[in-house]
């Protein structure tokens, strides 16, 4: 249950970003967050909605792309996208592989009124 | 008023992260190996460190940070061992930060060579933050299940090293020592296993000559580097 704490690093991004691009509003936040990222979605869009009180973001909407876990194998180079975290390759059965995404926590794309 | 979308691409904990760069670059100078414990409440965390100090006090200076939600408990503890301790007390956050740790810098003794970092008791969010750690260990106590590994996929897979905690309870569970070690070992291929109990002293030798040789290793890569 670190979702709050994420979303006030987030907003110390956010307030920069609008302050340097001398925004008055920011509409929308987009944030790509891997499946093996440690947070839940819907707790930080909860986190997001209060914290956006009384800030530059009081009316925007957040939008949370979730992203699949994907491994390249060093061995077979095989590309695999995975459900479960079992890291193994299904073609050639080698625990060498390279993690491409999924671990990810970023904030994507930020949508101002200037 | 015009609308503008802008790309930005960035960490969201990326100042955390940056912070523990930064407390990874200044103690490794210095020579100090860094290592964080995470596990759920109860594991063993303190119990295990008591015996970790025992082992390598006075011998090799160590030191030890303490994340709590409330008390000097677990500092006290250690402290009675005769080795400096500092309680981080989160009054409720779930896991130790960066900067937290940054803050103690100036504080840790120059002759310091082991810095462990026991985190708050939670098996989800302290996985999320780097610490400036060389060495992150996850703990998994018998009495927790060995069903964990996969339930908690995050902090098995961003370890180095697992340590089974209460091996000494093993005969009397229903723990399968092997099936949770290759669960955790299906997430991590790299890890590191040690089987230990506090009670009985088993695997601690082992345990502390894995943070010397660690070490020594560090101070090598350095030199090369």
């Amino acid at each position: 249950m670190h979702e709050l704490s994420i979303v006030a690093s987030l907003f110390e991004i956010l307030e920069a970003k609008a302050r340097e691009n001398q925004a008055t509003k920011i509409v929308g936040v987009r944030l790509r967050v891997g499946k093996l990222a440690g947070v839940v979605p819907e707790f930080l869009q909860t986190a997001f909605d209060s914290y956006k009180q009384d800030t530059i973001a009081a009316e925007a909407r957040l939008e949370i792309e979730e992203v699949p876990l994907k491994m390249r194998c060093r061995k077979c180079a095989a590309e695999i996208e995975k459900e479960d975290f079992v890291l193994v390759c299904p073609s050639c059965g080698s625990t060498d592989l390279e993690l491409l995404e999924g671990m990810e926590l970023l904030l994507d794309k930020i949508d101002l009124e200037v | 008023m015009s609308k503008k979308e802008l790309i930005v691409r960035e960490e969201i904990l990326g100042s955390n992260k940056k912070v523990a760069a930064e407390i990874r670059e200044k103690l490794e100078a210095a020579g100090v190996l860094v290592v964080n414990l995470l596990s759920s409440p109860g594991s063993g965390k303190t119990t295990l460190l008591e015996r970790i100090v025992e082992t390598l006090h006075p011998t090799h200076p160590l030191a030890v940070i303490e994340g709590d939600i409330e008390t000097e408990r677990d500092a006290d503890r250690i402290r009675r061992k005769g080795v400096p301790a500092w309680q981080i007390t989160t009054g409720g956050a779930c896991h130790l930060e960066a900067k937290m740790v940054g803050k103690l810098l100036p504080e840790i003794p120059a002759e310091t060579k082991f810095l462990f970092i026991e985190n708050v008791g939670n098996l989800v969010c302290p996985a999320g933050y780097d610490l400036g750690e060389n060495i992150r260990c996850v703990l998994l106590s018998a009495p927790e299940g060995d069903d964990k590994p996969k339930k908690y996929p995050k902090a098995f897979a961003s370890a180095d090293c697992l340590i089974f905690t209460k091996s000494d309870l093993i005969p009397y569970l229903p723990f399968d020592l092997e099936k949770a070690g290759n669960e955790a070992l299906d997430l991590n291929p790299r890890l590191r296993i040690f089987v230990t109990s506090a009670l009985k002293g088993r695997g601690i030798a082992e345990l502390a000559r894995y943070f010397i040789e660690s070490r020594v290793n560090m101070i090598q890569h350095q030199r090369h580097a």
